[in-house]
C-alpha cells in the first residue's frame, strides 16, 4: 500500500500538490486520473523518489521513498526518457544492469509480442515504437510496483489495444500494485480496481470502479466530467 | 465484448456467459476460458475476471475443478431457471417503462399482440 499524508509540494509559485490524502491499494491497478497540471506526475515522482514533499509523508508499504524503495519500484515517466543514441537491446541492457529483478525471458516474450527488435535504434523509429520500447523495458522487470505516467498519451489506436494488453497479459493480481495516469479513461475503464480522481494538488474522489458504478450507474468518464464541471462529488 | 462503463462489469461478464448459454453457443459441461485467457481476450482487468468467475461459482452456473480449468456446470433445469431469470428481467423493464407511460395491463397485452401481429406479417 501507498499512502499519501496531506502532501504539499511547491514549484515556485505554483502549487502541484495541495495537501493530498490518497491511498493506492496493494494488488491492484488504480487509475490515477485528472486534468493536466492536477498533481498526478508530481505524485508519481514522489512515489519513485524523484522529488520530496515540503509537508506531509509519503510512506511505501510503511516506508518513506528510498534507494531501498526504488529496488520495487518499475517508473515508465510521461517524458522521453531514453537516450536516442542507443538501440533498444542497450537501452535494456543499461536498464538491467540497474535492477536486479530484471527477467530475460519477459523481455524476450514481450519483445516478440510489442513486434520490436533490440537493434532499432531510438532515434529512428516512430513515436508509437518509442511508448513500446518504454513499456518494454517497464515491464521486463518483475516490480512489485509499477508507475505508469500517460502510457496512452499521443498514441495510435492499435498500438493502445496493444500496450493494454501487455499490461494485463502479466499482471499479478493481489501482488502487484499498477498506477496508471491518463487522460484516455475509457480506455481503461474495464482495467481499473481503483479510481482516484485529482483536482487541482489534490485527490477529490476515490473509490473501487465497480462500486462507484453500480452506486451512480454512471462510467467513469461521466463520473470524471461530473466532479470536474459541477465540483459536487 | 463491448462493455457498458456505466455497469458494473463483473455483472456483465456473467450475463455474456448466460446469453451464449441461452444462444446454445456454450453448453452445460462446457469448458471456458482460464481467468487470465478471458481477461486478454475481453481486455479487462484480471481481478475483475477473477470476481465474475467467483460469483458464477456460488449462483453455481460454473464449477473450477483443480489442475483442469473452469467449466459450466451440468445440472438439469439449469438452462429454463437461466432463460425464465433473463426473460423476467426484459419483461419488467419493459413493464415499468409501459406503467410509467401510463398503460394498464389490459391494454399493454392488446398492444404486444398487435406488435407480434405485424411482426410476423413483416416475416411474410
Amino acid at each position: 500500500m501507498i499512502g499519501f499524508q496531506e502532501v504539499t509540494k511547491q514549484f515556485g509559485s505554483t502549487r502541484a500538490l495541495d495537501q493530498a490524502t490518497m491511498v493506492f491499494p496493494k494488488g491492484k491497478i488504480t487509475g490515477f486520473l485528472g486534468p493536466n497540471g492536477s498533481g498526478k506526475s508530481t505524485s508519481l515522482k514522489m512515489i519513485a523518489g524523484l522529488n520530496r514533499p515540503d509537508s506531509g509523508s509519503v510512506l511505501i508499504d510503511g516506508h518513506r521513498p528510498s534507494v531501498e524503495t526504488k529496488k520495487d519500484i518499475a517508473y515508465l515517466p510521461e517524458i522521453d526518457h531514453l537516450y536516442p543514441w542507443m538501440t533498444i537491446g542497450e537501452a535494456a541492457d543499461f536498464t538491467k544492469s540497474f535492477y536486479e529483478d530484471w527477467d530475460h525471458n519477459k523481455y524476450m516474450e514481450l519483445m516478440d509480442f510489442l513486434q520490436l527488435e533490440p537493434s532499432m535504434p531510438i532515434k529512428k523509429i516512430s513515436k508509437g515504437m518509442r511508448a513500446k520500447a518504454k513499456l518494454l523495458l517497464t515491464f521486463s522487470r518483475d516490480a512489485k510496483i509499477v508507475l505508469l505516467d500517460e502510457p496512452l498519451s499521443g498514441i495510435d489506436i492499435l498500438t493502445r489495444e496493444q500496450i493494454i494488453q501487455t499490461i494485463i497479459r502479466d499482471y499479478r493480481a493481489g501482488e502487484q500494485s499498477i498506477i496508471i495516469s491518463t487522460h484516455e479513461i475509457q480506455e481503461i475503464e474495464g482495467l481499473i480496481d481503483e479510481v482516484i480522481f485529482m483536482d487541482r494538488g489534490r485527490a477529490v474522489l476515490q473509490g473501487e470502479a465497480e462500486i462507484l458504478r453500480s452506486e451512480r450507474n454512471k462510467s467513469l468518464v461521466e463520473l470524471m466530467k461530473e466532479v470536474y464541471h459541477h465540483g459536487n462529488f | 465484448m463491448e462493455f457498458d462503463n456505466s455497469k458494473p462489469i463483473y455483472l456483465q461478464i456473467i450475463d455474456d456467459i448466460k446469453k451464449q448459454l441461452i444462444r446454445g453457443e456454450l453448453k452445460p459441461g462446457d469448458k471456458i476460458l482460464s481467468q487470465r485467457e478471458f481477461a486478454q481476450k475481453v481486455k479487462v482487468n484480471p481481478n475483475t475476471v477473477q470476481r465474475a468467475y467467483r460469483e458464477m461459482e456460488n449462483m453455481s452456473l460454473v464449477e473450477t475443478l483443480r489442475g483442469q480449468g473452469t467449466f459450466i456446470y451440468n445440472r438439469p433445469g439449469m438452462l429454463d431457471e437461466i432463460k425464465e431469470e433473463m426473460a423476467s428481467r426484459v419483461l419488467k423493464s419493459f413493464l415499468d417503462e409501459m406503467y410509467s407511460l401510463g398503460f394498464d395491463n389490459e391494454k399493454i397485452i392488446e398492444l404486444v399482440e398487435k406488435c407480434q401481429q405485424r411482426l410476423e406479417e413483416d416475416k411474410r
